[in-house]
């Protein structure tokens, strides 16, 4: 009986054994074997922030394309794209490493509330609604939608000032914060050298006086900045002053006129005291 | 049996606190802001300047596009200045500040209080005049009436409907009209039928509001086409397409506008506007608000030139209660909270409602139970709860296929959820988005 079983199973088996090497033949579909190596070499998150559909998306283009002009992930940086391009053989221009900025510094404690909101903790849902709990509706709910986003968990909420920040360790730039926010206060700025960076920490469009009462912080559009620049890299548009980090030489005078504080600088050693005629101006040293 | 739309609906507690109350003329402000839009569409752009004198009626912001109204000064006085101001979701948008002195009207306007019938225009004239006046639907949504009485070329109306619903529990602004303007609002419905060619018009009023019925159906028989209908008390009745299923009987396909089955659905406040601006070259620059709210001291109906902050009429009904929890405005299930109250009456406030704290707070959240309540509740047979959660797992293909952008935002779904879950709030947010990606698709 044993023998039958064996002899028929075994007979069975190697029918479908034929029957699927036949297929698995007749339909072979060739996948390029760099894809796989190309996927491998990625971080494996895909966050979308390469704009293809996750990493395996973004691996076959790479492999598809005859350059690879506009092809970057943002999160490996340039250590997984020249791994990509030794792969590929294929030249990889370098973009400059990036990171999220949070342009909102309208704490509790400058930004006085004006009226309370008990709806839906989601910024998407408050904005939709109405400007905020503060006089300023430009600035940040502080409800989160961007902490929510993050895969990197690279952005949190200061308990103390209602504001988030971005670890710059763990933010890879994928600017899904940036896609989240829908005041459109977080920007991919150049990370810098030493992670150096000084910008305009307001979007605040109001004219100086209402801006002012609404946020002691506020950008108030006085253009002191753009006097102080040598480089023009500052420009005054509706009331708000922007540092275009292309520009910027990260000399800080900006950052000394400003009469709010609006203006911020990351990670400078701090300032020695120097010259006379530099005493009195408010030295701003702020970390976010 | 009384007609009501088929698909879902509620019925909330009516509080009809100022219903019979006689229309008060609200004292003139010392200043007035009056927005530049005030309208679903381009803002106005402003044709004075610092310093202008005006009068009252005067154009002080010309429509900029076919889609956009013309506004016109409340009051005579200066203008002060042209300046961004909080409007009532607390963003800033561009108005006109004009310190009061007299009141002076534009001379064309007819400032006689009596009723004149006659009327010899034709259709574009008629039109004409309500583009002139800056006429807007003054039910809440101010869509540009012109537009509406414009129809897209290979469409033609049969009827005219007058929305005179006011399904939103607390609001009697349109009642009190009804009851001492019937004649002008028929007069007004005349008009609008020959603007639109159409021999039929019919009133669409809840059946709570019996005096009103009884008053236009006395007046029906001295016009010729206009039909009073009583309906049943059903939320949302106002809404457009619920109006034309309750009256017509026909459905108004996704996506589609009403005069694709036949309709052209008109307020009764517009009617009355339209009436003023025709007979009596009177822009719209005042309107009827009700002010009311459970401990508020006079709940009433006012009549108010537009510009006047919110707080002048909280005061003008005995002040803000000290237990307020939210001011709002319009209606409790489509009106908005206030961000603060020194924000001007606009076109399309229709009311503002002062809620008490108890009222006012949000319960906890809890998960969804599956009792499909919503489901049967939602006006235009859409899933709210699949809705939900498809804006939350931000699946906007799913939530295209199963019409969000066909949700009203009435709210019906958020009222009866008996887990509070915020349905509309994700809707809402939901259908924006949606409707985006529609928008990128088509151009």
């Amino acid at each position: 009986m044993i023998v039958i079983a064996i002899i028929s199973l075994g007979l069975i088996g190697a029918i479908g054994a034929v029957f699927l090497y036949a297929a698995s033949k007749k339909f072979e579909v060739y996948e390029d074997p760099r894809i796989g190596q190309v996927q491998e070499a990625l971080p494996g998150a895909n966050c979308g922030a390469c704009g293809f559909p996750g990493c395996a998306g973004f691996a076959t283009a790479c492999v598809n394309a005859a350059t690879m002009d506009g092809l970057f992930c943002p999160v490996g940086g340039a250590d997984v794209m020249s791994q990509v391009s030794t792969i590929l053989g294929k030249e990889v221009e370098m973009a400059e490493p990036m990171v999220a900025v949070v342009r909102c510094n309208g704490s509790c404690a400058v930004r006085p509330r004006q009226n309370q909101y008990d709806g839906t903790r989601s910024c998407a849902i408050a904005s939709a609604l109405y400007g905020g709990e503060t006089g300023c509706s430009f600035g940040c709910h502080g409800f989160g939608d961007c902490v929510t986003v993050c895969d990197f968990d690279a952005i949190h909420i200061n308990p103390e000032t209602m504001l988030p920040e971005v670890d710059e360790e763990k933010c890879t730039s994928c600017g899904a914060c940036v896609k989240a926010c829908p005041k459109s206060i977080i920007e991919l700025r150049k990370k810098g050298p030493k992670s150096r960076r000084i910008f305009v920490s307001c979007v605040n469009k109001d004219k100086g006086a209402p801006a002012r009462k609404a946020c002691g912080s506020a950008c108030i559009g006085c253009g002191k900045c753009v006097k102080e620049c040598a480089f023009e890299a500052i420009t005054l548009e509706n009331n708000l002053a922007y540092i275009d980090y292309t520009k910027c030489r990260l000399c800080r005078k900006c950052v000394a006129v400003c009469p709010t504080g609006a203006i911020h600088e990351l990670n400078f050693p701090p300032r020695k005291e120097k010259a006379p005629e530099a005493e009195g101006t408010p030295v701003v040293e702020k970390t976010i | 049996m009384l007609k009501t739309f088929r698909i879902g609906g509620i019925h909330p507690p009516e509080n009809k606190l100022s219903a019979g109350k006689a229309i008060q003329t609200l004292a003139l402000p010392k200043q007035v802001i009056i927005p530049l839009s005030q309208h679903i569409g381009a803002p106005a752009t402003a044709v004075v300047k610092k310093g202008d004198e005006v009068k009252v009626g005067s154009l002080i912001g010309q429509a900029s596009g076919f889609v956009s109204a013309n506004i016109h000064s409340s009051v005579s006085g200066k203008v002060n200045k042209i300046d961004n101001v909080l409007d009532a979701s607390g963003y800033r948008r561009p108005a006109v500040f004009i310190d009061v002195e007299g009141d002076e009207w534009e001379e064309a306007i007819d400032r006689q209080e009596g009723f004149v019938k006659a009327f010899d225009l034709t259709s574009k004239e008629i039109v004409q005049k309500i583009t002139d006046a800056g006429i807007v639907g003054l039910g809440g949504a101010t869509f540009p009436t012109q537009v509406k009485l414009t129809p897209p070329p290979g469409n033609t109306a049969e009827i005219l409907i007058i929305n005179a619903a006011e399904c939103e529990p607390y609001l009697t602004a349109d009642h009190s009209l009804m009851m001492e303007k019937g004649n002008e609002i028929m007069t007004g419905i005349s008009l609008l039928m020959k603007a639109v060619h159409v021999k039929k018009a019919v009133i669409g009023i809840e059946n709570n509001k019996k005096d009103a019925i009884a008053h236009l159906q006395h007046l029906q028989s001295n016009y010729h086409g206009i039909e009073v209908m009583p309906l049943k008390v059903q939320y949302p009745q106002g809404g457009e397409k619920q109006l034309i299923d309750a009256v017509m009987r026909r459905q108004v396909k996704s996506g589609a506008l009403p005069i694709s089955v036949g309709a052209v659905v008109q307020n009764v406040g517009t009617a009355f506007a339209v009436y003023e601006a025709v007979v009596k070259n009177k822009p719209l620059f005042e309107r009827i608000v009700t002010v009311t709210g459970k401990e508020v001291l006079n709940p009433g109906n006012f009549k108010v030139r537009i510009g006047t902050s919110i707080q002048t009429l909280i005061d003008a009904a005995g002040g803000l209660p000290e237990n307020t929890g939210k001011v709002i405005g319009g209606g409790p299930m489509m009106g908005k909270a206030l961000a603060n109250t020194e924000v001007p009456v606009t076109k399309g406030s229709s009311g503002v409602l002062l809620i008490t704290e108890k009222e006012a707070k949000r319960k906890p959240v809890m998960s969804c139970i599956r009792c499909t309540k919503c489901v049967n509740v939602c006006p235009m047979g859409l899933n709210p709860t699949l809705l939900m959660t498809t804006t939350e797992f931000t699946n906007w293909d799913l939530a295209e296929k199963n019409h969000i952008a066909d949700c009203i935002e009435c709210g019906s779904c958020s009222y009866t959820c008996p887990s509070n879950r915020p349905l509309l709030d994700q809707i809402r947010l939901g259908k924006g988005k949606v409707m985006g990606i529609m928008r990128a698709r088509k151009s």
